[in-house]
């Protein structure tokens, strides 16, 4: 049997990665060569075992072996391959074999570099990452195995078990109950991938961190080392939380990109973490300072994304029965409780060790206003992870449900998105260790009066909104500023190396590739800020029933009602498409199809928008109802959202910036040695 | 050199503080409504709906909910709209019927007070521990003759810290 054999792959890989681990330990113990040389076979061992565990499921799933409960659950006779290839992370076992997957290559990947260097790290990131994987593992083969099949009992009732029971027969249903139809959307598809992609690699830095706190090797070379490995788990994050808004916007059907839902939530608070660990760790790099605080951040990081991993997948959080209920539940708190409190003793341990090399010597200098960042980020992870957590406790103490919502979660961080924003504009002009508010002054005043010339031209568009004014101000400042760097940088060898202006913009973001691919990483997050503060202020609604041939009207725009028809597809859906024709300040701009797919197998109904989009808005319809005889009408519920497109717009610069930032260097990452005075102490153990 | 100890981070800091402690504090108030003409518009419900979740589609505010159970829901806010009832007792009947899960946020009594409180307080407390690190780690930069201070040539000493900078990374 198939499944047999990719069950034996996970098995085979668990104790490996087990052996691994002890291997690796002894290996230190004894301080023999041959036990970590072994660790590290075991470690690459498991990629092509965990590889037939997944391919073996990919195989089921194409081939609709129904008789394996997942397949069962995900898959029906009327999808496509694709989907059929894609619901290995449609449901919450097989995307726990993905995640084990993603685990064991990066892992790979990583025993597979030269350690000439860094020799004494090798045991220790295979030690973390072996025993990360084996505890995703452990899920799959005891609580949430994906090759668990259905079987008939003699009493007729079907049951699912790994092995045949006695006198049960195997059960094949004719048909699958097929993927949820929202994970059928392209968006969706890549979305769950990249947000796992982003996920695991960020075990790699923690892998690392805590090899260097069982070491005691405290300088920065486990950040320089994983300085890349980080950037591109944020860009996967981020792409990943990008395309899950731009999914919701065009598939949920309720006029939004982000709704604060703790699944959302779940896979923002390590992206937070991330964000906040990617600027602290220039401290330590620059100055020598912040260790302590770099390994909090690695730390939290890891455990809010297995915290994430648990529950974009689980479900749990709607109920304190359901996770009481729910095997996996206390098995990943245990897991997450250990780690975090092994990782929180290993830097106690060495707490003295990190002290700072260098001493803040200024309260406007880039370290104290990074420091500040940090302080935001945090604020806004303790209101998200507070707002997830909320309603558990509340109904653990009282018994009493609450909703926390996004009232809740918008009101708490717009203050602190906010002094982000003003930080982005602020802390760049500051100089390390030292910065007056006279130095920032005199480099601040020309963008500033920049931004009020922006200011001044939101003003005369009318718009009147304090918040929207003090918003698209910041906005314009970071980019004013962010461009000012950009320019003096370049001026600066214009004039030193007399090389023309665009070959010196050109010649100084290749020197530093980090810093100003963080700048353009600015320059995206403020074009995301201004379709943010454009949809979240100045959305506009209504909904109305209107008969064939009529028109409903909202601002500027009007819609008329032309047709509906009302089919079924050969996938299993039913669709209700409406015809209707858009204008603008009387003027046809064109037509637009919002419909309704119901999808018969899992019941459930699906809102497809007709989207019109420009820069100034977007012009978004939805088909709420419609009557049987469509000459009696159908009920829209259209909205204007504006400048929501530079959201999206600002999202692709983000990742623009962001792969200008990972981009590999020419010369060998190892060439850079770490120029720092302390010297590193061999490991105890 | 005259040690310059700005307080610009701190004030930046109590700043977020307050603006955060006054949007927290101030839930929205519902919005007296008088009482409506036979007519309903689908607005007038949807103004209602937007505030209200469901118990059964979690995270979905049931004015876009899809479900027939949320658009039972609707109609009987359409009803009870058409019958007079304000927003506010409206919003009144479907705690009393669901308890408060159905409200967007919970309300501010009892234990509720905590998921007001717990953020502003422990965000004051990382302002303060902030706040007297920097005090602590702060010195007269003269005095500890720090090296490597950016040598400022006679040229520009923006380029001259920006190399520094770069070399440095």
């Amino acid at each position: 049997m198939v499944a047999n054999l990719g069950y034996g792959a996970l098995v085979i890989a668990f104790l490996i990665s087990l052996y691994g681990a002890g291997a690796a330990l002894y290996g230190v113990r004894k301080n023999d060569p041959a036990w970590i040389d072994s660790a590290r076979n075991a470690m690459l061992l498991t990629f092509p075992l965990v590889s037939l565990a997944a391919l073996t499921i990919i195989y089921l799933l194409v081939t609709n072996h129904y008789e394996v409960e997942y397949v069962t659950s995900v898959t029906s006779n009327s999808m496509p391959f694709y989907l059929k290839v894609t619901a290995l992370w449609g449901g919450q076992a097989g995307s726990l074999i993905f995640w084990s997957w993603l685990m064991s290559a990066f892992a790979s990947a990583v025993t597979l570099r030269k350690w000439e260097r860094d020799r004494e790290f090798l045991p220790w990131v295979i030690v973390v990452s072996l025993v990360t994987l084996a505890f995703f593992l452990s899920l799959s083969i005891f609580i949430e195995n994906p090759f668990v099949r259905l079987w008939q009992t003699g009493t007729g009732s079907v049951v699912s078990a790994m092995l045949q029971p006695a006198g049960a027969v195997s059960f094949v249903p004719a048909d699958g109950s097929g993927l949820n139809p929202l994970l059928r959307h392209p968006g969706m598809i890549i979305h769950p991938p990249l947000l796992y992609l982003g996920f695991v690699s960020f075990v790699i830095p923690y892998a690392f961190a805590i090899a260097a706190l069982v070491t005691g090797r405290t300088d920065d070379r486990w950040i320089r080392l994983t300085r890349r490995w980080s950037l591109v788990a944020w860009l996967f994050l981020s792409l990943g939380l990008l395309l899950g808004g731009r999914w919701a916007y065009d598939v949920l059907g309720w006029g939004g990109y982000w709704g604060w839902d703790p699944v959302e939530i779940a896979a923002f608070m390590p992206w937070l973490t991330g964000t906040a660990f990617l600027h602290s760790v220039m401290i330590q790099e620059k100055r020598g300072m912040l260790k302590h605080w770099n390994m909090i951040l690695v730390i939290l990081t890891y455990d809010l994304v297995i915290f994430g991993t648990f529950l974009t997948r689980s479900g749990v959080l709607s109920s304190v029965h359901a996770f009481a209920q729910s095997a996996i539940g206390p098995v990943f708190f245990g897991f997450i409780g250990l780690t975090f409190i092994v990782s929180l003793s290993l830097l106690l341990r060495r707490w003295n060790e990190l002290k700072s090399e260098a001493q803040m010597t200024s309260m406007l200098s880039r370290e104290a206003l990074f420091l500040l960042n940090n302080l935001l980020f945090m604020g806004i992870l303790v209101v998200c992870f507070w707002g997830v957590l909320f309603p558990l406790i509340s109904e653990l103490f009282t018994g009493q449900k609450v909703t926390v919502g996004p009232p809740f979660y918008e009101r708490a961080t717009a203050p602190l998105f906010g002094g982000l924003l003003l930080l982005m504009g602020v802390a760049p002009l500051a100089a390390w260790r030292h910065s007056t508010a006279k130095t920032l002054g005199r480099s601040m005043w020309k963008p500033f009066i920049a931004s009020l010339v922006v200011l001044a031209f939101v003003l005369l568009t009318g718009v009147r909104n304090p918040i929207a004014l003090l918003g698209f101000w910041l906005c314009a400042f970071v980019a004013a500023v962010t461009l000012y760097e950009f320019w003096r940088g370049a001026q600066a060898r214009h004039h030193t190396r007399a090389e023309s202006l665009p070959l010196a913009l050109w010649r100084l973001a290749g020197r530093n590739r980090r810093r100003y691919g963080g700048y353009v990483i600015h320059l995206g997050v403020v074009l995301m800020a201004i379709g943010i503060i454009g949809i979240e202020l100045f959305q506009s609604e209504t909904q109305g029933t209107i008969p064939q041939g009529n028109q409903l009207t909202l601002g500027d725009y009007s819609i008329t009602f032309d047709s509906l028809a009302n089919f079924d597809t050969n996938d299993g859906r039913n669709v209700a498409r409406a015809v209707v024709s858009v204008f603008k300040d009387g003027q046809y701009v064109g037509e637009l199809h919002p419909r309704r797919d119901y999808y018969y197998e899992s019941q459930q109904p699906m809102t497809i928008p007709g989207v019109r989009s420009t820069w100034e808005d977007d012009f978004y319809v939805l088909l709420v109802d419609w009557q049987p005889v469509s000459t009696q009408g159908a009920t829209f519920k259209i909205y204007e959202n504006p400048l929501v497109n530079w959201l999206w717009l600002g999202g692709f610069v983000f990742i623009l910036g962001t792969l200008v930032a990972a981009w590999p260097d020419r010369d060998p990452e190892t060439a850079r040695v770490p120029v720092r005075r302390t010297a590193y102490k061999p490991a105890e153990a | 050199m005259k040690s310059l100890r700005s307080p610009l981070p701190l004030l930046l800091a109590l700043f977020l503080l307050a603006g955060l402690a006054v949007s927290l504090g101030s839930s929205g108030p519902a919005q007296a409504q008088q009482s409506t003409p036979p007519g309903v518009t689908d607005d007038q419900v949807n103004a209602v709906a937007k505030q209200l979740y469901c118990p059964v589609c979690e995270n979905i505010p049931l004015d876009v909910c899809p479900t027939t159970a949320c658009a039972q829901w609707r109609a009987l806010i359409k009803e009870k709209l058409g019958q007079g009832w304000s927003e506010a007792q409206i919003k009144d009947y479907f705690v009393a019927q669901y308890g408060d899960r159905v409200l967007a946020a919970p309300p501010a009594r009892g234990l509720n007070w905590l998921v007001y409180l717990i953020p502003p307080v422990i965000l004051t407390i990382g302002a303060f521990i902030l706040y007297r690190a920097l005090r602590s780690w702060k010195q007269p930069p003269s005095s500890a003759g720090e090296p490597g201070q950016p040598v400022t040539g006679p040229t520009d000493p923006y380029a001259a810290r920006l190399e520094e900078e770069l070399r440095r990374r």
